[in-house]
């Protein structure tokens, strides 16, 4: 059997996918124009894809503190902190993000991957017990492969399937530590943050929760669903990203645990990789500060698109995650389809993601929006005609279907 | 809200299962993966392999499988099961020990 025999069922589906005439899953975006648009195949097109929540990929105040970052202390710190040392600005970033959430510790990584993938799988070994959303993202998965715990699934935002996998757990002895996240990458949906807290203590299980989509988006500062939900205190671990709301790269975690920081000597995933470049750490620092000034304001103009999306697709029939949030889920047949009206969307100067199984929980084909607070109205309502006009065209959408408003 | 107690399944499976309750739960979890080669699910059936079943959807069916029998199978041992025969085994030797 040679090497990739294995990805033959693979290898024929990504055939599927490309006789199509494009590949979503390698497009080239031939110039960036702003957090809304974009050069692609030598078109402008209006991107509703990109998870840059608050556009501030070109806020001229983080553009000028990388650039200043860049001529004081170069290009890049070509090693880990842990072998090469950190630099203050390392060190402020963690004093900053610990703040943010009024906790007493925190660890920044190279990427939010490598935060969930470092923290969850160094948190729990060799008798402990992981329990994950059946939903979780490919880090928490992946850090499932890597601890020594025992890792047990359940429902998909279902307190009452993880109450059982924690009562039938009884009285072994060992940790639990439960993983849970803000908004679902895929469908755009949130944990029920509250209840899942209640059951963790009933069972004393620690908490994990990842805001890497719910940053800036949810609670009155932008901290996340922790908030939003009321439970920040009960929260043990939150995870979070730069590479969305924050404009960048980069992950971190925070914890009021007061031996938090010995994961520095013990977590590979920030121990064997080199930290993240002056450039990052100042535009990051820069996009904290802009979330803390201007957060409500920015916060209010992303929930008013996505009311407009959201409603907008609703009235035209179209089939979307169960609630209002930053990422707009549009269910469609099957991953055929989803391909053929992400590729005439293309045409039609519009990009969005495109998610089809295994990627995808229950193997639901979907078209995956992802809103930004400077989206213009006008942008968003051409995109609910486009997408209608599609819609109509495929089958996907009746007529003259009209379903009443949105909500859950 | 406290989420409701589920201690109704425990009531119900306060004896272990028999083999044959077992097997007959799996093979109707697994009737929709049949394919042509594959028509009837038997104890030597290989799941990742002779059906048509991927490794998602098989972690799905366990999830429902553990609420049905009131057991919990980790998933490193979900990983390791090849066959019918040694799901129901897995289900068995953790009921027993409940």
């Amino acid at each position: 059997m040679g090497l990739f025999d294995r990805h033959a069922g693979l290898l024929d589906a990504y055939r599927d996918v490309r006789t199509t005439g494009a590949d979503p899953f390698q497009i080239r975006m031939e110039r960036v124009l702003s957090p809304t648009e974009a050069i692609i195949n030598g078109k402008k097109c209006l991107t509703v894809g990109t998870n840059n929540y608050f556009g501030l990929t070109f806020d001229p105040s983080c553009m000028q503190a990388a650039i200043d970052a860049i001529n004081a202390e170069g290009t890049g710190t070509t090693g880990s902190r842990i072998a090469n040392g950190s630099y203050s600005e390392h060190v402020a970033l963690e004093h900053e993000i610990a703040d943010f959430y009024g906790k007493k510790h925190c660890m920044v990584f190279t990427t939010g991957y490598q935060a969930n993938l470092g923290v969850i799988s160094t948190l729990v070994g060799p008798e402990d017990f992981l329990l994950i959303d059946a939903d979780s993202h490919a880090s928490i998965y992946d850090a499932c492969k890597q601890t020594q715990a025992e890792v047990v699934r359940f429902k998909h935002n279902d307190p009452a399937s993880l109450e059982a996998r924690l009562r039938r757990l009884g009285d072994k002895p060992g940790n639990r530590l439960v993983v849970l996240e803000g908004i679902y990458s895929m469908l755009g949906d949130s944990a029920p943050l509250k209840e899942f807290i209640e059951v963790c203590k009933k069972y004393g299980a620690y908490v994990l929760v990842d805001e890497a989509h719910s940053l800036g988006a949810l609670g009155d500062h932008g901290r996340g669903l922790c908030e939003s939900a009321g439970v920040l205190d009960d929260c043990h671990f939150i995870v979070g990203t730069f590479s969305k709301t924050l404009g960048a790269i980069g992950g971190y975690c925070v914890s009021n645990d007061p031996d938090f920081d010995i994961l520095r000597v013990t977590t590979r995933a920030y121990m064997f990789t080199a930290s993240l470049p002056p450039s990052i750490v100042a535009s990051v620092r820069q996009a904290l500060r802009v979330v803390r000034s201007r957060g409500t304001e920015l916060r209010n103009q992303l929930w008013d698109n996505v009311h407009t999306l959201y409603d907008g697709l609703v009235a035209q029939g179209f089939k979307l995650g169960p609630e209002y949030g930053p990422v707009v889920g549009v269910h469609l047949p099957d991953r055929m389809t989803a391909i053929g009206f992400w590729r005439a969307m293309l045409d039609a100067g519009i990009y969005v993601n495109v998610a089809v199984p295994p990627a995808t929980p229950n193997g639901v084909s979907l078209l995956r929006c992802s809103l930004c607070a400077v989206h213009t109205k006008d942008q968003l309502q051409h995109m609910i005609e486009v997408m209608t006009g599609i819609g109509r065209q495929m089958g996907v959408i009746g007529p003259q279907l009209k379903v009443a408003g949105g909500g859950r | 809200m406290i989420v409701e107690n589920d201690g109704a399944a425990s009531v119900l499976l306060s004896r272990a299962p028999a083999r044959g309750e077992v097997m007959a739960e799996i093979v109707t979890q697994l009737a929709p993966f049949r394919t042509d080669d594959a028509q009837i699910i038997r104890g030597a059936t290989v799941i990742s392999k002779d059906l048509a079943i991927d490794s998602l959807a098989v972690m799905d069916m366990v999830m429902e499988l553990e609420d049905r029998f009131d057991v919990s199978i980790p998933m490193n041992t979900v990983a390791e099961i090849q066959t019918v025969d040694e799901l129901a085994d897995t289900i068995l030797t953790l009921a027993a020990r409940r």
